[in-house]
């Protein structure tokens, strides 16, 4: 394993996304055919940098797992198969664990307010590459956000395209700037995007001026639906700090499908007066 | 398994052998999805893990036999409760986890 393991290393590092198949398990009898079996602890690693290394023992078993390791990166899931030892589908000789190694999911932040640096620091828990983009640039500073990955002075339509191909349902982006001059072009432009979570800051009076002036920009109503705004499920939050972890969980949520209540479908005030 | 490699490759550079145990399957209900990963070295250190905290005693014990025997194996834990000394999983699933060693 360990040329391999090298490699998996490098691949990981280089945030390229990097498939590694296993062999976890074998008969120990071929029924009356004269095959060599691969050994357990075989390794095959595919990526799309440095294509395919390693080998299972037998090159049709290779090509065929090869092709099942594509197919597991592009679905980001972590899969045992079965198949012959030429790789026979319908077979079960030896089984391959195909762990699939992604890139970390992104966050896109916009706005640099204190809000922003409480965010950052539950996005970093929860493993996501953090990015926060203000067009100020005497906010938008390392020196506040030491946690995030990047921190870009810039407008966030202009930045988004920058980044927009790379952007897919695992990626987040969160417009806390509660300035329509900002919002406007940051919900506009992350609507055009693959982002699979959008969330915007801002009081349910803030929302309504800005799906207004959203509609008045050409956003059509089925699109506006997909705003999470306010942003955040309704666990009472109020510090920067429980406000982050409100949106990181409506974040998590969503991508789960779970039926928890976002502040977007509830009423009244966002924040709660403590009895 | 990314938060790993850090330390695998520290304790290799150490001279430290290691082994790797990989959730490669769960049935029914599992703490952890394939892929959850532990490191384990010969001086029995550890990083990661595999379930909730309910096997990993267990795992531990089965990767120094892998360091040993430079041979990797797969292992099953299942649910506890009908051998009360056995170790398990109390959420009542099956977890079948793959250790081998990383040379």
């Amino acid at each position: 394993m360990d040329e391999i393991f090298t490699t998996l290393a490098q691949c990981i590092r280089d945030e390229d996304p990097v498939a590694l198949a296993t062999v976890i398990e074998r008969t120990d009898v071929v029924r009356g055919r004269n095959t060599l079996l691969p050994q357990l602890g075989a390794t095959l690693l595919v990526s799309q940098a440095v294509g395919v290394r390693g080998s299972l023992g037998h090159d049709k078993l290779d090509a065929v797992v090869a092709g099942d390791a594509t197919g597991a990166l592009s679905s980001g899931q972590s899969v045992a198969r079965h198949y012959g030892s030429a790789g026979e589908s319908r077979l079960n000789d030896v089984t391959v664990f195909i762990d699939v190694f992604a890139p970390p999911p992104r966050m896109i932040i916009f706005g640099a307010v204190d809000f922003t640096a409480a965010l950052v620091k539950v996005a970093k828990v929860l493993g996501y590459h953090v990015t926060v983009c203000d067009a100020r640039e005497i906010f938008a500073t390392k020196k506040r956000f030491p946690e995030a990955d990047e921190v870009i002075v810039g407008w966030p339509d202009a930045y988004l395209m920058t980044v927009a191909g790379r952007l897919s349902a695992r990626d987040a982006v969160c417009v806390l700037t509660h300035d329509h001059k900002f919002d406007i072009p940051a919900i506009v432009a992350a609507l055009s995007t693959k982002v699979g979570y959008l969330g915007a800051m801002g009081s349910r009076t803030t929302h309504l001026e800005r799906v207004k002036r959203l509609t008045e920009a050409g956003v059509a109503p089925a699109r506006l639906n997909e705003i999470m705004a306010p942003i955040g499920l309704a666990i009472g939050a109020r510090t920067p700090e429980e406000t982050a972890v409100a949106i990181c969980a409506e974040i998590i949520a969503r991508r789960a499908n779970a039926e928890v209540r976002s502040l977007r479908d509830d009423t009244g005030p966002i924040h709660r007066v403590a009895s | 398994m990314k938060d790993l490699i850090a330390d695998i490759e520290r304790w290799q550079a150490a001279g430290q052998r290691v082994a790797l145990a990989r959730v490669v399957a769960v049935v029914g209900a599992g703490p952890r999805d394939p892929g959850a990963a532990m490191a384990i070295n010969e001086a029995s250190e550890v990083v990661g893990s595999v379930s909730g905290g309910c096997v990993e005693g267990a795992v531990v014990a089965e990767a120094l036999g892998v360091i040993e025997s430079g041979e990797p194996r797969l292992c099953t834990f299942g649910y506890s409760d009908d051998e009360v000394f056995a170790v398990g999983l109390t959420c009542g699933g099956t977890i079948r986890i793959f250790i081998e060693p990383v040379d």
